[in-house]
């Protein structure tokens, strides 16, 4: 579904990715771990054209999108939760999902969707009036899931979903993902968490100063001594 | 001062208010969207005049045409000074962008002297703009009213767009993170240069009543309410749309009754206005209405 080649990001001098190679085959979770400012982050920037990419390309669906506007690459079916959640806080959390929602037109499929997403997220449903800025950190966390599901994308691009969450809501937004999934959603995924990150996904890179230093699927990796001994802690 | 003569001059004071609204909103918008102070907007405010006094006086359109075609061509042109002057700019430092504005500013005024002459020229007024309206003893100025009414609708359609549909949803969340706009498929370009035509659009309007109330025109006429204008919006908190509304009524209000009570110092008139954006400046500078949401993280 995403394929990425050779791909090398430059911010003036510092050079962030060193030639990437990266696959997402549809219907599948792949997890991106890796330690602060190994790069994860400028990865999904450059999947969604928000950073411009210097060498390399991206494919999505079988087509070259690495010269696309963003808003592009989003109509075709990318979608990204970004780092730091990102809601609007002066918008309400109704004006939020709908922002999701930008481009479609089709108003009952989008009526459907944001049923769904109370089904996800009902405290979001309670809260569809109030300034999106006034939300707890985890409930504006669901409703950065939600927004994103509002394009009913087929590529959900996560950076770093559980950042600041309590342990129960971490685990609460991990069910979620797989639930999201679950539903036909394929699914890229940062973090942080990398034993729960590993531990849904099925298939894993872990970026090392912006190179890829491994890969495998998630369980191999999570029995991995040297994963274990960087990335789990011992 | 006898009453009739206080709701002359509160009359007065609200007609010029709108105008000032009218003009401020052109500021703000922008202002939320580009983080940029468009110092040539008192002049498209004064191209707005000059269109429809072309229109009426040498084409000899009828008043309803020209006023429409006077609204739609400074809309354009307000588009195409973003196009040119300030797009292929949108990614250098926010002096560049600012001083590029005045660049547009002076080519404005210049242009205008030019085109125009720099003689000032009569505004044509259609009668019904010069009668004046005798209601238990207080004199009206059929103009003032008209203003205050035509503001105020336009003020009312233009809060419509901004909060009920989805160009302003865009507007706003553009205003808020720009990046996570184009994340929402946004289409950056076209709503920034929605936001100037509608800013534009304005500006004509309370251009055309401006030289309506006072129907004489120059080429440098924009300077002067373009700058109280843009005090106004300060005095709403920058960005802020209703901010700006509210900022113009202030501030056109409280000129009008400065005059009426001191009238010694009405040659301090202009000086006022800027008095109070120092103040503004040193005691409140988000504005009366400055950022009311606070951001989590
Ligand atoms: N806009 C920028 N300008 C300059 N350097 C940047 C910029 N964004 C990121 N970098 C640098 O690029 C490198 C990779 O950053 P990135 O944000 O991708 O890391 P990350 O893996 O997401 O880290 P974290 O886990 O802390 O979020 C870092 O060295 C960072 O300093
Ligand atoms: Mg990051």
């Amino acid at each position: 579904m995403l394929r990425i080649e050779n791909l090398h990001v430059y911010y003036g001098g510092i050079h962030a990715l060193k030639g990437i190679e990266l696959k997402v085959m549809e219907g599948k979770i792949i997890t991106l771990i890796g330690a602060n400012g190994a790069g994860k982050s400028t990865t999904l920037r450059t999947i969604c054209g928000l950073v411009k990419n210097q060498q390399g390309n991206i494919f999505f669906k079988d087509k070259d999108i690495t010269n696309l506007e963003t808003r592009e690459r989003i109509i075709r079916g990318l979608v990204m939760v970004p780092e730091g959640r990102r809601v609007f806080p002066n918008l309400t959390v109704y004006e939020n999902l709908q922002l999701g929602a930008f481009v479609r037109k089709n108003m009952p499929a989008i009526k459907s969707d944001l049923k769904w997403i109370y089904q996800l997220f009902p405290r979001l449903e309670e809260r569809l009036t109030q300034k999106a800025g006034t939300l707890s950190g985890g409930e504006q966390q669901m409703l950065a899931v939600g927004r994103a599901l509002m394009s009913r994308p087929s590529l959900m691009l996560m950076d770093e979903p559980s950042l600041g969450l309590a342990p129960l809501l971490v685990r609460e937004i991990f069910q979620i993902i797989a639930e999201i999934n679950n539903q036909g959603t394929t699914i890229l995924l940062i973090e942080q968490n990398a034993y729960a990150a590993l531990n849904i996904a099925d298939y894993a890179y872990v970026l090392e100063t912006g190179n890829i230093a491994m890969e495998g699927p998630g369980k191999d990796l999570l029995n991995n001594q040297e994963v274990k001994e960087i990335y789990l802690g011992g | 001062m006898s009453f009739n003569i206080f709701m002359q001059n509160v009359v007065n004071g609200l007609s010029l208010g709108g105008l000032y609204a009218l003009i401020a909103i052109g500021y703000t918008m922008v202002y939320g969207i580009l983080r940029l102070i468009n110092f040539a907007h008192g002049d498209i405010f004064m191209l707005g005049t000059y269109f429809l006094f072309y229109a009426v006086a040498i084409f000899h359109l009828p008043w309803w045409l020209s006023f429409i075609l006077a609204i739609i061509l400074t809309a354009l042109t307000g588009v195409l000074t973003e196009k040119i002057a300030y797009r292929p700019l949108r990614n250098s430092p926010r002096i560049s962008l600012l001083i590029s504005a005045i660049g547009v500013s002076f080519f404005l005024q210049n242009a205008g002297i030019v085109t125009f002459s720099g003689i000032p020229k009569a505004f044509p007024r259609p009668d019904i703009f010069k009668k004046i309206l005798i209601i238990a003893d207080i004199r009206i100025q059929i103009v003032n009213i008209n203003a205050i009414v035509i503001s105020l609708l336009f003020l009312m359609i233009l809060l419509y767009i901004v909060y009920n549909t989805k160009t302003g949803l865009a507007m706003r969340a553009i205003s808020t993170d720009t990046e996570t706009a184009r994340l929402m498929a946004i289409d950056v370009n076209r709503t920034i240069s929605i936001t100037f035509a509608i800013g534009s659009a304005l500006a004509a309007v309370g251009g055309i009543l401006w030289a309506l109330k006072y129907p004489q025109i120059n080429p440098l006429m924009g300077i002067i309410p373009g700058l109280k204008a843009f005090i106004a919006a300060v005095v709403g908190g920058i960005g802020n749309i209703p901010g700006a509304m509210v900022g113009g009524f202030l501030l056109g209000f409280t000129e009008i009754m400065l005059v009426a009570f001191l009238p010694r110092l009405s040659g301090y008139r202009d000086a006022f206005a800027f008095l109070i954006l120092i103040l503004i400046l040193l005691f409140k500078p988000d504005g009366l209405f400055g950022k009311n949401v606070q951001e989590k993280v």
